[in-house]
């Protein structure tokens, strides 16, 4: 049993969109693990089988000490855009400083654009999702200091 | 096209139902939940948990756009949505359909053509199913000429209504007019569709639905469920088969489900619902309901059949994978609806936390529920805790198993109807067989 140069691609873009963080396969005396991160795919072949251990839930990494910090909250859940546009500049970096009135963002709901408005002053300190990625409602978008 | 992942776009009981056949089919779930619910236990059991927006229904599990970005942001490539919320929404099925998710139910027209409730008449009319006497009432002359044929009582409901709601008697002719203003109002104010429709209003009637599954070239049915146990047209109480039903009704409200649904080239699974005039021995077709149903567990525990499975089956495209033929009914089965609402105060929702709740267990006893001790029941949504349901031999065999499951049933901090569901089964009229859409009204009244 082998698989094709294909198969594994296939394999790792279904890891890819799913939520887990490792994949191991076995089919007949082929094992194949897929892990996210910094460890190597391996494809080995063993004799002995041995089942796979259930899948602990994700845990996230713990978070920094932000209790100094505002945070901006997505007020809908879609996908969040640092620019008005591609190729455009952000609305924000690190280190901008926003008004409460201040578009830090957009977010998309099936091709509908609203503007994220910072609500609140100060200095934008981090940006924690990706650009062009879902937000959920609620998710903390950006963390501010505020001034004093 | 197999199905991968799922987004399950509902919550409560149901949410987790069908969380429970996605595990068993190997499909990984995200659950869509409002932010009232991120701590419940679809939002900790799915796979993953996506927080669609605010507690409000309109703010979030109302809002197809938003159901369908989370579906896409998270590459589920179905949505299932339930029943209520956005289930009979032809806008989800259709965002659906134009952005290739997998929507579990069926096409956008069909609820579009049953979810008129004037268009769902004239289509049950053109497959030869009987429907109440009544029409369409355009303005008030054309009305008050309709009525002449129908006879007073009569029933003004409207168009877009539906499952018991935007409906109003009207007792005396010279009442009509006033009644028609006011049916009208509301009708636009609550469903965005002022139009309404009159029906003869059925003294004595029993309501019966046959469960049918569709995938578009053909349609079986699961048998019927008696669903006359309602108050103010809200179920409490169901059953299959339905009690005391001569052959020859049973067989002709299982044929004109099946001749509705063909009509239609159904796809999916839907419910087909009838009124049975008990004083003149006729049924008429009511409405379809062009989703899965609380009440589906009952043909479930009679028929084996795990009906979410075959929705899924029906949306992956593989077809109905059996035939008439292949569906076997076996024993009775009786649902009862736990509601966080107080008799004491006209069944008014009682939200709040439940300190504790002990559902029941034992051969034949089916609990689908949501709520374990120090679960919330926020105030934006329906009042179900759960349900249950019994399955027996016969009759008297899941009645007393359901007594005696309702008996072992606790549930603390919130008022529930249990006291009054365990009056109702055991109400000598329901216990001896069938009874009509009058029953839980004159058990109140006689003080349950």
């Amino acid at each position: 049993m082998s698989l094709t140069a294909e198969e594994v691609s296939e394999i790792i873009r279904l890891l890819d969109a799913s939520s887990f963080d490792e994949l191991r396969l076995e089919i007949g005396t082929l094992k194949l693990t897929l892990r996210r991160g910094a460890a190597p795919e391996t494809v080995e072949t063993a004799p002995a089988p041995v089942p796979a251990a259930p899948q602990p839930k994700v845990a996230p990494p713990p978070p920094p000490d932000t209790s100094d910090l505002a945070a901006i909250p997505a007020p809908l859940l879609g996908i969040f855009y640092r620019a008005p546009k591609p190729g455009e500049p952000p609305f924000v970096e690190i280190g901008s400083r926003v008004e409460p009135d201040t578009v830090i963002a957009i977010i998309e709901v099936m091709k509908l654009m609203s503007p994220v408005r910072a609500g609140i002053a100060g200095e934008i300190v981090e940006i924690l999702p990706d650009n062009a990625t879902l937000v959920e409602y609620g998710q903390v978008l950006m963390r501010v200091r505020e001034p004093g | 096209m197999k199905i991968r992942r799922l987004l399950i776009a509902n919550r409560g009981e149901i949410a987790l139902r069908i969380l429970r056949t996605c595990r068993s089919l190997g499909i990984e779930t995200v659950a869509a939940v409002s932010e009232a619910d991120r701590d419940s236990l679809p939002a900790r059991l799915a796979d993953r948990a996506l927080c669609i927006g605010p507690a409000r229904p309109s703010e979030s599990y109302l809002r197809p756009a938003t159901i369908v970005q989370a579906a896409l942001g998270v590459g589920a490539d179905a949505i299932h949505p339930g029943y209520g919320f956005l289930s009979e929404n032809p806008a989800l099925a259709r965002f659906c359909e134009q952005e290739g998710v997998i929507f579990v139910g069926p096409t956008a027209a069909q609820i579009e053509a049953v979810g008129d409730k004037l268009n769902a008449r004239a289509a049950a009319e053109a497959a030869g199913v009987p429907v109440v006497p009544g029409g369409a009432a355009a303005d008030r002359t054309a009305a008050e000429a309709l009525a002449v044929g129908i006879v007073f009582p009569l029933l003004i409901k409207a168009v877009g209504g539906g499952g018991g709601r935007g409906m109003q008697r009207v007792d005396h002719a010279e009442d009509l007019p006033a009644a028609l203003d006011l049916a009208s109002a509301e009708a636009g104010a609550a469903f965005g569709d002022a139009r309404v429709y009159l029906e003869r209003f059925i003294a004595r009637g029993r309501h019966v639905e046959v469960q049918v599954l569709g995938d578009g070239a053909h349609t079986v049915h699961l048998g019927e469920r008696d669903c006359s146990a309602q108050r103010r047209y809200q179920k409490l109480i169901e059953e299959t088969p339905a009690p005391d039903l001569t052959d020859s009704l049973r067989e002709g409200i299982r044929a004109a489900a099946l001749r509705f649904a063909d009509r239609l080239g159904y796809r999916g699974a839907g419910t087909v619902e009838f009124i049975v005039d008990l004083d003149r021995g006729t049924f008429h077709f009511l409405e379809m309901n062009a989703r899965i149903q609380v009440e589906h567990p009952a043909t479930e525990a009679v028929t084996g059949i795990d009906l979410v499975a075959a929705q899924i089956r029906i949306a992956e495209g593989k077809g109905l994978g059996l035939a008439q033929e292949d569906i076997r009914f076996g024993g009775h089965a009786v649902e009862c609806r736990i509601n966080a609402e107080d008799p004491a105060q006209d069944f008014r929702p009682c939200p709040g936390t439940v300190s504790l709740a002990r559902w029941p267990e034992g051969d034949g006893i089916r609990v689908d529920t949501h709520i374990a001790s120090g679960s919330r029941v926020p105030p934006f949504y329906d009042s179900l805790l759960g349900k249950i349901i019994a399955h027996g031999a016969d009759r008297a065999a899941a009645l007393a198993r359901l007594a005696a499951a309702l008996a072992a049933t606790r549930i603390e901090g919130v008022a529930t109807n249990l006291a009054f569901q365990r009056a109702a089964i055991a109400a000598p009229d329901f216990a001896a067989g069938a009874v009509d859409t009058g029953f839980v009204g004159r058990l109140l009244a006689a003080g349950a």
